[in-house]
Order: structure tokens, then sequence, then C-alpha cells
């Protein structure tokens, strides 16, 4: 097991506190527990407000838990000091949903794409022509070339700034990625060359995936196990063929049936009569 | 005629950089009752389609070159603005993809369906009832009784109350059914919906496709549903034309489109959603992008980016040939109905 989460619990505490009133406090994630093993790509299904984001969050330390644990690779995350939680994160990244929104647009790509490697310039030990040449590596590794290093991101399609985004998030040489809906701002043709390229990357990487969607489609065709979240409770986990083929909780038949399948033949309404 | 016909439409839209023709050649008739799903990659046209229709595209930069709207036999680029307004909320609604940035969020909702309700009945009394001497406070008192029963339409629980609530007091969802609650007070025959559901959960979108499915039969609606998800155009629509480039390049009854895909981009488009069947790696995706506007390729727009492209793609754009009854497609390499198959 690379990631193990034992027992999380995260409780926000609203800021302001009525005059003697009571402080209200809101239950994001419920001794929630999960275990990735290395090499794995695990799905975390949920819909808005479930609990995805902030469990990300804690994972990358941004966020302090309430109580629980989470162990990567042998060390508690939550009791690590602050120094060596920033070393810890060159080896688990994140890429984010909006390509859009979480590229500079004031930097080069090939400022982008070095910044990681300056952050963790500690761990890696990387000159500047090093980073360059790292960085030219790493585009051709996402399917971009070194004719993109001195181009701004708003001379990019959404595919290809996602593709950035990756290359980014590669630059450290994680072994651990989070992929925080990194498809559902795509077109589904573009979406399709991005998880095959997310496919490859594991395979000639040896990454480990945290595929965060709720795109039943997507997390079926690129996990291996998932587990669905709701509410800040973890309500089913397991293979993902099983969860598929056999829900057990109301939660996943439901989110199951509401999943619009390209075939007018299973349409819960009478599409036939018109026309 | 159809209810609304759209012959040969042609829209350019001046830039810092050239002429880009946005439209090129669109061709629908939409009948109510029927349920239009308009999709394509992002940029092929579709919501300018939409706004053409409500002649929300500004102009300049927007430049009709050529063809027609017509809307219950009204032609809709001839009608002066004054004339459009009358339209717009009335006989031709209106939803669009974000809920949040839709609704001013310093009003209560209560107060904004007001209005739209009041600039209805200013165009047919008939919406609010009343007799053409009623005053301004009877007005209102109506009005907010009819915001009342469509927010109690269209599934907001406990509407009387809800009314005088902010917008962030929504939910995305409820958001989403105080805009089509909003669309509906002018009792319209034609609703442009675009993108109604990418913002919401899968849960959530199940609600509202039920939801406009009911409007449809309640009200005979007219709907022409933009959207990139093929998923909701096979469960909801009963028809369908996928737009490539400013372009409608197959088009047809919802069941026959998708049984029988037979233009290359529909193919790519159906081929690129991961199905249960998919191995991993084994996906499908269109390779290169959706064509510069300002140059287009001469011919068939897709012929760059497509598998099967033959010299003769370059030449001419293909004419739209009928494969079966209603089922058209605009590809040179596609059979039309009655000839032996190939």
């Amino acid at each position: 097991m690379i990631l193990r989460i034992e027992n999380l619990t995260k409780t926000f505490r609203s800021r302001g506190r009525r005059w003697l009133g009571p402080q209200t406090s809101f239950t994001a994630l419920n001794d929630v527990s999960l275990s990735i093993g290395k090499g794995e790509s695990f799905g975390l299904v949920g819909e808005s407000g479930s609990g995805k984001t902030t469990l990300t969050r804690c994972i990358l330390g941004l966020e302090r838990i309430t109580s629980g644990r989470i162990v990567f690779d042998g060390t508690d995350l939550t009791t690590l000091p602050a120094a060596e939680m920033r070393r810890m994160r060159a080896r688990i990244q994140i890429v984010f949903q909006d390509p859009y929104a979480s590229l500079n647009p004031r930097m080069l790509v090939h400022d982008i794409i070095a910044e990681p490697m300056e952050i963790h310039q500690d761990t890696l030990g990387l000159g500047a022509r090093q980073r360059s040449d790292r960085v030219i590596e790493l585009l051709e590794l996402v399917g971009l070339g070194a004719q993109h290093l001195y181009r701004y991101p708003h001379e990019f399609s959404g595919g290809q700034r996602q593709r950035i985004g990756i290359a980014r998030a590669l630059a450290v040489n994680p072994e651990f990625l989070i992929l925080d809906e990194p498809t559902s701002a795509l077109d589904v043709s573009v979406q399709a060359q991005v998880l095959n390229l997310l496919h490859d990357l594991q395979q000639k990487l040896g990454l480990t995936y945290l595929f965060i969607s709720h795109d039943l489609g997507v997390i079926r065709y690129i996990c291996d196990r998932i587990a669905l979240i709701y509410r800040g409770d973890i309500v089913e986990e397991g293979g993902v063929d099983d969860i598929f083929e056999r829900p057990s909780s109301d939660y996943a038949r439901m989110l199951l049936a509401a999943m619009p399948e390209p075939d007018p033949a299973k349409s819960p309404f009478n599409t036939e009569a018109a026309g | 005629m159809a209810f609304l016909d759209i012959r040969d439409l042609h829209l350019a839209m001046r830039t810092f950089e050239g002429e880009a023709h946005v439209l090129n050649g669109i061709n629908l008739s939409v009948e109510r009752g029927e349920i239009w799903g308009l999709v394509g990659e992002t940029g092929c046209g579709k919501s300018l389609t939409g706004l053409s229709i409500s002649r929300l595209v500004p102009s300049p930069p927007g430049r009709y070159l050529r063809g027609e709207i017509r809307f219950a036999g009204q032609d809709l680029l001839a009608t002066p603005e004054d004339g459009m307004r009358r339209l717009r909320g009335g006989h031709i609604g209106m939803i669009f993809q974000d809920p949040t940035t839709n609704l001013n969020p310093a009003f209560r909702i209560g107060e904004q369906m007001v209005d739209v309700a009041l600039h209805a009945d200013a165009v047919d009394p008939a919406i609010l009832g009343l007799a053409p001497g009623a005053s301004r406070r009877q007005r209102r008192v109506e009005a907010r009784r009819l915001a009342i029963a469509m927010l109690d339409k269209v599934g907001v629980p406990d509407a009387a109350r809800r009314i005088d609530d902010y917008p962030h007091q929504f939910s995305g969802g409820m958001r989403q059914r105080v805009l089509i609650a909003m669309a509906l007070i002018g009792k319209p025959e034609l609703l442009i919906a675009d993108e109604p559901t990418t913002a919401l959960d899968v849960s959530v979108q199940a609600q509202i496709l039920r939801l406009i499915h009911s409007l449809v039969l309640e009200y005979q609606l007219a709907v022409l549903l933009i959207t990139h998800n093929l998923g909701v155009v096979a469960q909801l629509c009963t028809h369908v034309a996928v737009m490539y480039a400013g372009n409608i390049i197959e088009s047809g009854p919802v069941r026959p489109v998708f049984r029988n895909p037979t233009h290359p981009y529909t193919r790519a488009l159906m081929k690129a959603v991961p199905h249960a069947t998919h191995r991993r790696g084994e996906l499908q995706g269109l390779p290169g992008s959706v064509p510069n506007l300002f140059t287009p390729p001469p011919g068939c727009r897709l012929a760059p980016r497509c598998p099967v492209a033959q010299p003769r793609c370059a030449e001419r754009v293909p004419p739209t040939i009928a494969v079966s009854p209603g089922h058209d497609v605009a590809c040179v390499l596609a059979t039309p109905a009655g000839s032996a198959a190939a």
C-alpha cells in the first residue's frame, strides 16, 4: 500500500460566532478509511459537496485534519513538520480540473513546467540548464514539443493546456498523482486523448493515480478500484467491475441509474413518438 | 413550413484578425413537440445558432451574410429590435449554462421573476389575465402569484416561501429550476436551452431532463437543446443535429442517427465516449483540432482530420443527402436512400 488513510475526519468550524450563540460546525469527512496500492488507479466518485476536494487537500497537507492518519509509503503525513511535508510533495503531485484557470497566463510554458523543479531544487538538484532539458523531455512525454517552449497558455487549446498541466505535475518525478476531474472541462474527443495519455504515462512511469471524477464512464475506463463518497462518508468501495455490475448501496444504484447512456433505446422517456 | 425553420444561414464575425465564417449554411426545421439536440465540439457554432434564433448575436461584429430564420412564419432576421423584444421571454424562452451568473445576486428571485412576468404581460395581457385598467399594484400581486405557480411547477419545494430568498440560498440544481421557471412565465412555444445541465451533478441532471420532458408533453414546446453530452441527447431528444465548424453535418431522428451514425465525424464523437466495453488505452479520440475559421479548409471542413478523407473531399462542400427518411448526412461517402448498399 502506498497510501493508507485511516479514520480521517475533517470538521470545519464556522468562522463567525454569533453573540453568545453556539459555534456551528460542518463535518466534511467522516471517519474515512481508504487504501491505495502502488501502481493502481483508484477512482473517487462523488457529487459536488461530497468531500472529494477536501480529501485531496488533506492528503497534500493543505488542510489540517481533525483526527485520523494519512500514511504515505510508511510516513504519517499528519505529524510531519512543514519543511518535510514540503519535501514530501515532490512525491505527491496534482493535476487540476480547469486547464484555463490553473496555468498562470503571464508565464511561458517553459517557466510553468520548470517552476516545481526550482521549488524542489534541494531534492532534485538540477541546474538551470538541466531543468530546461528536462522541460523539453516532459513536453515530448505528454505529446507536445520543443516548439511550444516559449509560448503563453492562451496560445493553446484546452487539451494542450491540460497536457501542460500534466507535464508540470510530472516535473519533479512524483510517484503519486492526484487527478482532480482532469477531463471535465474538455470535449469528448480531446478527453479520449488525455485519458489515453494518462494510461500510457502510468504504464511508462509506474505511477499511482487517485482519480477524482463524477463521470462514471470515465471512471470505469481508467480505474481499477473505486470508492463512492456521499456527504463525507465512503458508502461503497470495491473493484470497478464489481461496483458497476453489482452495486450494493442505494447510492451506487442511484448514480448508475442517473448516468445518461448514449443509447436512445435505454432512454427513460418515450422519445420515439414525435417527428 | 416548419414551426422554426432555418434556411442556409451564414454568419460572419469581424475580428482584428479578419472575418471568420462561424456559421456556414445552417439548415434546421423544428416542429412543436420535438426536442432537438445540437451537438459538437467547442467552437463549432452550437451556441451561435441558438443565439441567432433569439437574435442575441451583437452586430457588429456579427453579420448575417445570407439565409433566413422563420419562427411561426415570421422572418426573424428582418424583425426590428422592438419586435424581437416582444418575442424574447414571450414566444421564445431561453436558459443558459451557468445558473449562477444568470441570476442577479443582489435581488430576491421573486423580484427578478416579477420583472419577467410584468414584461411578458406588457407584450401579451393574457399572461396575467387582468383587465386593461388594472392598477400597478394589482399587476404586481398577480405577477407574484404567477411566479410562485411557476416555481411550484418546476419542482421548487415550498415555493411561496422560497420566492423571497436570494439566489445564493439555492443549490445549483434549484437555481437552474428557477431559470427554467423564469423562461416559462411568458408561455413560450420555443425553448432554447444552452447546456442547461453541464454544471450540475448527474442526479440533478436527471431531474432537470425529466422536468424538460414533462414540460414538452404538457405545452407542446419545441426545444433546441445545445449540449456536448451525447448521453443527454440519447436520453431526452427526439432529433439530433451534429455540428462541425459551422455546418450541420448529420441530422435526423435520434434513433437512426445513433444506431447508424454515417458521417465520419459523428462516428468519431460516438467512439470517443468511454463505454463499458472499452479496454483501457483503446478509446479513440479524433486527432487534430477544429479548423481555423478565418481560412477554413476548402470543400469539407473535416477533411484534414478525417480518417477516410479522399482527394475529392477538398474540392467542394459535400451536398447533404438523405441516407434514410429524415436522416441527412453531408459526406461524399454517404449512400443515398434507395440506392443499392455499397
